[in-house]
């Protein structure tokens, strides 16, 4: 059988991208397998998250970031990788 | 520890990851992958980096149909809970009224989208429609495909008739869903009408209600097809919505990569505001 995907038009920009994104869900299934419960905590936003609702407000946020970085400041993304790995580790640590 | 779950479970849930996969992943990576490129057709690409989504970010016609959709989903929203909140309160709770009103509720939601659209462009047409005759008849000066405020107002309407029965038979199953003895207990103690209303009937209908509230939501922003059909996204471009920008830009000049760029800006907002939606509605439930 010969799977043509090419109407999916990869590039290897975007397969790193995805490769990124499937990796930190593997990485938060391992996690969780040695640490079950999903560690429910309330942070500075008052109400209580676990570690998956951090990861989405993380990426969330990370797109944002990215977005507003492109709109205001100008194509060079690498600052904004910089910052949104900050804020990630923030979200991890106080929310 | 001991394991208090059978993880051959997860099996069960394989066909609806398949599904959603081949329903909605595949087709967001092939969105991303297509936002970053530019095609002339041909299953042919060009590397583009971010140059669409720059382009995007500056648009005015972009920032303008973004603010469209937020007055547009605002105003369905403040007219479609409290109505639907408001019938569901007074229909019947037994006998024969009730089936009637439920068909009577159900029918407008079983009647395709581009049918509603036809139907209200006809309705309001001010040669042979109903609505529009009757009204310029009335001595008001009403055109919808002139006056972008009659285009407004006709959409509006058009979609508040159409999705009001929603909210109306969610909230209605949040009400019947309550025990007699909350009334009863209301009644000894002398409560008002509207202490009922505020102390039982609400909270008991506030999970239908954020589920009202997310739908209508979703559905208002991303609404395409009625007012595509009643008004073209005109006059000028007074009814032209996220959704139907974006189907101009994919479908109408084929350019496959800004549209992409402009669905996942549309997706992360969609996300966004689902989310905060959803965290208010689901933390006030919980403080209570």
């Amino acid at each position: 059988m010969n799977l043509d995907l090419s109407w999916m038009a990869w590039t290897w920009p975007t397969a790193a991208f995805f490769g990124t994104v499937f990796l930190l869900l593997c990485g938060m299934a391992a996690w969780e397998y040695a640490s079950p419960g999903g560690n429910p905590r309330i942070g500075v936003l008052r109400f209580e998250t676990t570690r998956g609702d951090r990861l989405f407000l993380s990426l969330l946020g990370s797109a944002f970031i990215h977005l507003a970085w492109l709109g205001l400041v100008g194509p060079n993304l690498w600052w904004a990788l910089a910052l949104s790995v900050v804020y990630a580790i923030g979200v991890f640590r106080y929310v | 520890m001991e394991k208090t779950w059978n993880n051959k479970a997860w099996f069960l849930v394989l066909p609806v990851l398949v599904l959603v996969a081949s329903s909605a992943v595949i087709p967001l990576m092939t969105v991303v992958n297509y936002s970053v490129q530019d095609t002339f057709g041909n299953n042919v690409f060009f590397w583009a980096g971010t140059e669409w989504f720059e382009e995007l970010l500056s648009s005015d016609r972009f920032w303008e149909a973004m603010v469209r959709n937020l007055i547009f989903s605002f105003i369905i929203l403040i007219i479609e809970v409290p109505l639907g909140i408001f019938i569901a309160l007074n229909m019947p709770k037994k006998g024969w009224g009730v089936p009637v009103c439920l068909v009577l509720m159900a029918l407008p939601l079983l009647i395709p989208w581009n049918v509603v659209g036809t139907i209200w462009q006809v309705f309001g047409r001010n040669d042979i429609g109903l609505l529009g005759y009757y009204v310029n008849a009335l001595g008001i000066d009403y055109n919808y495909v002139q006056d972008p405020i009659d285009a407004w107002v006709t959409v509006i309407i058009m979609d508040v008739w159409h999705w009001t029965s929603l909210v109306v038979l969610l909230c209605y199953a949040g009400l019947v869903s309550i025990p007699d003895a909350f009334y009863q207990a209301a009644k000894i103690d002398g409560a008002s009408r509207w202490a009922v209303f505020r102390y039982i009937q609400l909270p008991k209908m506030q999970r239908v209600l954020l589920i009202a509230v997310l739908l209508r939501f979703m559905d208002s922003f991303m609404i395409y097809t009625e007012p595509f059909v009643v008004t073209g996204g005109g006059p000028g471009n007074s009814t032209t919505f996220l959704s139907i920008d974006l189907v101009k830009t994919a479908l109408g000049q084929f350019d496959l990569g800004p549209a992409a760029a402009m669905s996942l800006v549309y997706f992360l907002i969609i996300l966004l505001l689902s989310w905060v939606f959803y965290t208010v509605m689901t933390n006030y439930d919980a403080e209570r």
